[in-house]
C-alpha cells in the first residue's frame, strides 16, 4: 500500500518537475512547479510527518506559487507567455544527468540499514521547536522580518522616493 | 515499508532536474522555480533520513529532527523568493527585461 502511494506521489514530483523544465510556457511552468510541491506534500504523508504536509499545502501551494504567478504577469515582455532556453543548455543536461548518476549510485552502494520509526504527536514537534529549537527559531523570524522590509524597499517605486 | 534509499534516490533525481532548470533557464523567475525545486528535494532527503535512521543511531537526534530542520528550510525559501521577485522586478523596471544573460552590466 505505501509502494503504492509512495509511486503515485514519487511519479508525480517527477513529472512535475520534468515538464518544468521543459516546458515553453512560463505560466505552465508555475502550473506545474505546484503539482510538484503538492505531491511532496504527499511524500511527507508516506512518512508519516503530518504537520509539514500541511505546512508544504499552506505556503508553497498557497502563497509561494501566488507571488511567483504575479511575478511572472507583472514581467511579461513581447515574447510573453514563451520562453527560451540559453545556449548552453546540452552542457547543463549533461551536468545534471552526471550529476544524477554519481548521486544515485553513491546512495544505492551506501544504502544505510534504516528502520521505521513512528510519527511524533503535533505537541511532541511543537514542544522540541520551542525548547531545543528556540534560538534557531527566533533567528528564522528575523530573518522573514529582514527579506520582508528589504523587499518592500527594493520593488519601491521611484516616484514615491523622490520627494 | 518503502526503504530509505528509494526517497534518496527520489531527492536525488528532483534535485538534478532543478539544477538543468538553473542551469538551462534563460528567465530569472524560472531560475528562482527551480531553485524552490531544488530546496524541496533537500526537504525530502532532510525528513526521510531523519525519521528512518534515528532509531538505528539512537541518542544523536531525533526522528523528527529533520522536520523541525525542514520547516526552517521552507522558512527561508519563503524569505528567499520575496526577496528574489523583488529583485526581478526592480530588475525588470530598469532593463525592461528579466533575461539574465540580457542582464550584463557588471560583468567583466
Amino acid at each position: 500500500m505505501s509502494w503504492l502511494l509512495f509511486v503515485l506521489f514519487g511519479g508525480l514530483t517527477l513529472v512535475g518537475g520534468f515538464g518544468l523544465v521543459v516546458t515553453r510556457n512560463v505560466v505552465h511552468a508555475a502550473l506545474f512547479l505546484l503539482l510538484s510541491l503538492a505531491a511532496v506534500a504527499g511524500i511527507y504523508l508516506i512518512l508519516l510527518a503530518e504537520f509539514l504536509a500541511l505546512v508544504q499545502v499552506l505556503i508553497y501551494g498557497g502563497a509561494i506559487i501566488i507571488v511567483i504567478l504575479f511575478a511572472i504577469m507583472l514581467t511579461r515582455n513581447s515574447e510573453y507567455p514563451y520562453i527560451s532556453d540559453n545556449r548552453q543548455w546540452p552542457l547543463a543536461a549533461v551536468t545534471a544527468l552526471a550529476l544524477a548518476v554519481i548521486f544515485c549510485s553513491a546512495l544505492w552502494q551506501s544504502a544505510p540499514n534504516a528502520t521505521n520509526s513512528n510519527s511524533p504527536a503535533f505537541a511532541e514537534l511543537g514542544n522540541s521547536l520551542f525548547t531545543r529549537w528556540a534560538i534557531p527559531f527566533e533567528i528564522a523570524s528575523l530573518v522573514l522580518l529582514v527579506a520582508l522590509i528589504g523587499a518592500l524597499i527594493i520593488a519601491r517605486s521611484d516616484s514615491s522616493r523622490g520627494k | 515499508m518503502v526503504d530509505l534509499v528509494y526517497f534518496q534516490i527520489l531527492s536525488a533525481v528532483l534535485f538534478c532536474i532543478g539544477v538543468y532548470g538553473v542551469l538551462a533557464r534563460r528567465s530569472a523567475v524560472l531560475i528562482i522555480i527551480s531553485i524552490e525545486l531544488m530546496l524541496n528535494a533537500v526537504n525530502i532527503n532532510l525528513v526521510a533520513s531523519a525519521s528512518k535512521l534515528a532509531n538505528s543511531s539512537p541518542g544523536t537526534f531525533l526522528h523528527f529532527d529533520g522536520q523541525i530542520i525542514a520547516i526552517f528550510v521552507i522558512t527561508v525559501a519563503a524569505a528567499e523568493i520575496g526577496l528574489a521577485l523583488a529583485i526581478i522586478l526592480r530588475m525588470y523596471r530598469n532593463r525592461s527585461t528579466v533575461n539574465v544573460d540580457e542582464v550584463n552590466l557588471m560583468k567583466w
